[in-house]
């Protein structure tokens, strides 16, 4: 009220003459002022109006809904539920296999016809300032496997943070990606043949990121090594280590890319597989030594003004080189291993993956995989074992649409000659549904 | 001399150490640093007018950037759910984490619209929080400037005389340029618009245009052939002036309305960059209410 006072008393001290032009433009452009200011007030006030009219008009059970969804505010955890199944033409095998590659022992997805594969339950949340915990439980018939369960601290400083329980090591470029997360069906040969699938530690990550321009990280991992290549890792001390660095940036507007480079050693200690003896009949075998493995990767990713949106392209590929050696048994009644022999085991393999996906409009990508392991040298010594030597290979090509984030459902073709002397041709459609928390888009 | 070679670690571009370190997630924000900061700050954006600021990717080099900010300056309303999350944890930067000085939200400082009577994705990419492109209405960007000069204070006191003298200035050449567009923008009030996304409910709202149909089925989820067509139909029986979209959203879907109805597109720059005349906020807002007047002689 008081403003307005003001104002009608400035009005009528300007319509006295003699007042200076000047003065007049003043209280003119005061008058202008007042005006927006009150006509942003009112704004303001009608915002909140409407606001206020709209939770009522929701009512009770739309507060509460909308609370519920409050990620930044909420105490629950962010929840998500990922499902995933298959319909997946297969060649009625007794025994699935890499030629030439001692097994990891993990089958995943490897069911013919229809099938639900995990479904995923992830929870993550911030603990309290100083650390973050995520869990990511695989739901199968009658058991839960432990994907990961890790804390992660958020205020360490100086580039570092620190990780701890079980967690993907970030080896390698899709190590730490789930499968739902995967732009084909299945995990590439050269982690079939590396971790069964992919890698993960029991144990503590340490990682710094460099202060500079370009992307440039560094991480350290160890743990307890029972996962494969490690295996009954009975010690206190470190079973596994690896170590990765990561180097990545844009390259104009529409590029950017990322290359990594990691290392990983693990010591099995009777690590069980099924191998052929000299006659092809089936053994057991016991492995004790060291398993050392290099990984680069390297992606590519191109989108038009960098807005991957309509259209976009991911190109990416991997390379491994792995060493084992250390003392072999092999044992089987009716073989070649009858009496329980063991000598010293050697072995140098390597593979590759390169794979493009492109998203040639909204809601479509499709995409084309190659890969191919080279089972390298294998040296049993005196042992009674098969030693093939075969380069197994696949090619699959896949589409897929997506009506929304939270939706996939794909097709892929592939050509599978990962045993030798079988050619298979596979088939599978497949969806992938997340229900709940949005999910991370990472690089 | 091999054991050396970490010194080529040297050669990358280490930053200089000079001002405040500021990463906005949108370019609107990274302009009002800008022009609050003024010296005192090195900005930089996350994404450009080109982007769709939903689909950004935690880059490497975005990466890179979060870990030196000393301050994040983004929308929020869950506008950067899918990537700013990622960016902030990867960072291992304490200092822009949520609750820290060095997290700044804009929608926390404006009253939000289109809050959903309805949180449920058969409804779209929504928004619990309510529509997070407060942007387009320049007194929001008066009041985030208020919150923003203070926070900056806030982070780097020795400064804080500066950025109040700043914002004070920003303040009142934001306040005559609202005088200016309010009086060039009163004939639009009324005029009834289609819209490709529902990115402009502030902008509507200040300058009172009526959105009758979005070009999108669902926010976020693209027009399909047969909304288009509903919405073609339903233009026959409440006609509109306009259609509206962003500079990084596609053509193709109001180009196609255009075509079936006759109606002249306004594509608006959206945020700073989003066109040639677009440089700074001011620019920001005076290509728009130019590009809404063209199109609504």
């Amino acid at each position: 009220m008081f403003k307005r006072t003001l104002l009608a008393c400035t009005l009528l001290a300007a319509s006295q003459p003699g007042f200076a032009q000047d003065d007049l433009a003043a209280i003119r452009q005061e008058i202008a002022r007042m005006k927006a200011d009150y006509e942003t007030r009112i704004a303001a006030l009608e915002a909140k109006l409407k606001e206020t009219e709209d939770r009522s008009v929701g009512g009770a059970v739309h507060t509460a809904a909308s609370h519920d969804h409050d990620h930044s505010r909420g105490f629950n955890p962010d929840v998500s539920l990922i499902l995933q199944g298959r319909y997946a033409q297969r060649d009625d095998l007794p025994e699935r296999g890499l030629t030439g590659f001692l097994p990891a022992g993990h089958a995943h997805g490897s069911e013919r016809g229809f099938s639900v594969d995990h479904s995923e339950l992830v929870l993550s949340a911030d603990i309290d300032p100083s650390f973050r915990g995520y869990a990511n439980l695989a739901l199968i018939d009658q058991s839960v496997e432990v994907e990961e369960a890790w804390f992660q601290t958020l205020g360490l400083g100086g580039g570092f943070s620190l990780k701890g329980g079980r967690f993907y090591s970030g080896l390698g470029y899709l190590n730490e990606r789930h499968p739902h997360a995967w732009d084909f069906v299945d995990a590439p040969l050269m982690y079939q043949a590396l971790f069964g699938e992919r890698f993960a530690h029991d144990g503590v990550q340490l990682k710094w990121l460099a202060p500079t321009e370009t992307f440039l990280q560094f991480g350290l991992e160890a743990g307890k090594g029972d996962a494969y290549p490690g295996a009954n890792s009975n010690t206190s001390g470190i079973g596994a280590f690896s170590a990765f660095a990561k180097l990545g940036g844009d390259a104009g507007p529409s590029h950017s890319w990322r290359a990594g480079l990691a290392y990983l050693s693990a010591n099995p200690k009777a690590r069980a597989a099924h191998w052929a003896d000299a006659n092809g009949d089936e053994v057991s075998t016991a492995f004790t030594g060291d398993a050392k493995a290099w990984i680069a990767d390297v992606v590519w990713k191109w989108a038009p003004q960098g807005n991957p949106k309509q259209r976009n392209l991911t190109l990416q590929a991997e390379y491994f080189q792995r060493e084992e050696s250390g003392q072999l048994a092999c044992s089987g009644a009716g073989t070649l291993c009858a009496a329980d022999p063991a000598d010293q085991h050697r072995s140098k393999q390597s593979g590759w993956y390169a794979q493009g996906v492109y998203q040639f409009m909204p809601r479509w990508r499709a995409g084309l995989r190659y890969e191919r392991l080279d089972s390298g040298t294998l040296d049993f010594g005196a042992l009674p074992l098969d030693a093939p030597d075969y380069r197994p290979d696949k090619a699959s090509l896949m589409l897929d649409w997506s009506p929304s984030e939270f939706s996939r459902i794909r097709l892929q073709f592939a050509r599978d000659r990962s045993m030798q002397g079988i050619s298979e041709n596979q088939v599978t459609l497949q969806y992938i549904m997340s229900l709940g928390a949005h999910g991370a888009h990472t690089f | 001399m091999r054991k050396w070679w970490w010194l080529c670690l040297l050669v990358l571009p280490w930053p200089a150490q000079a001002a405040l370190n500021v990463l906005a997630c949108e370019p609107e924000w990274a302009a009002l640093t800008r022009e609050l900061a003024g010296d005192k700050a090195d900005v930089a954006s996350a994404t450009s007018a080109l982007q769709d600021p939903h689909r950004i990717e935690a880059r490497p080099s975005l990466i890179a950037r979060a870990r030196r900010a000393d301050l994040v300056v983004c929308s929020g309303a869950g506008l950067e759910i899918g990537w700013l999350p990622v960016l902030l944890r990867e960072s291992a930067n304490p200092r822009i984490q949520p609750g820290q000085p060095g997290h700044f939200l804009a929608a926390d400082f404006v009253a939000l619209l289109d809050r959903p009577q309805r949180v449920s994705r058969a409804e779209g990419d929504v928004h619990p929080e309510g529509n997070p492109h407060i942007q387009t209405d320049p007194r929001n960007i008066a009041r985030v400037a208020e919150a923003l000069a203070r926070r900056l204070a806030q982070i780097d006191p020795a400064h804080a005389a500066y950025y109040a003298a700043r914002q004070a200035d920003f303040a009142k050449r934001w306040q005559a340029a609202q005088l200016r567009w309010a009086e060039r923008a009163a004939r639009l009030r009324g005029v009834r618009v289609v819209s490709q996304h529902n990115g402009f409910p502030y902008l509507y709202q200040w300058l009172g245009l009526v959105e009758v149909a979005t070009l999108e089925p669902k926010p976020g989820l693209e027009p399909s052939a047969a909304h288009l067509a509903s919405v073609a139909a339903a233009l026959k029986a409440t006609p509109a002036r306009l259609i509206v979209r962003a500079a990084y959203q596609p053509a193709r879907p109001s180009e196609w309305l255009a075509e079936r109805s006759g109606l002249p597109v306004a594509v608006l720059p959206f945020t700073v960059g989003g066109s040639d005349r677009a440089t700074d906020l001011f620019g920001l807002f005076d290509d728009t209410l130019d590009r809404l007047l063209a199109a609504a002689p």
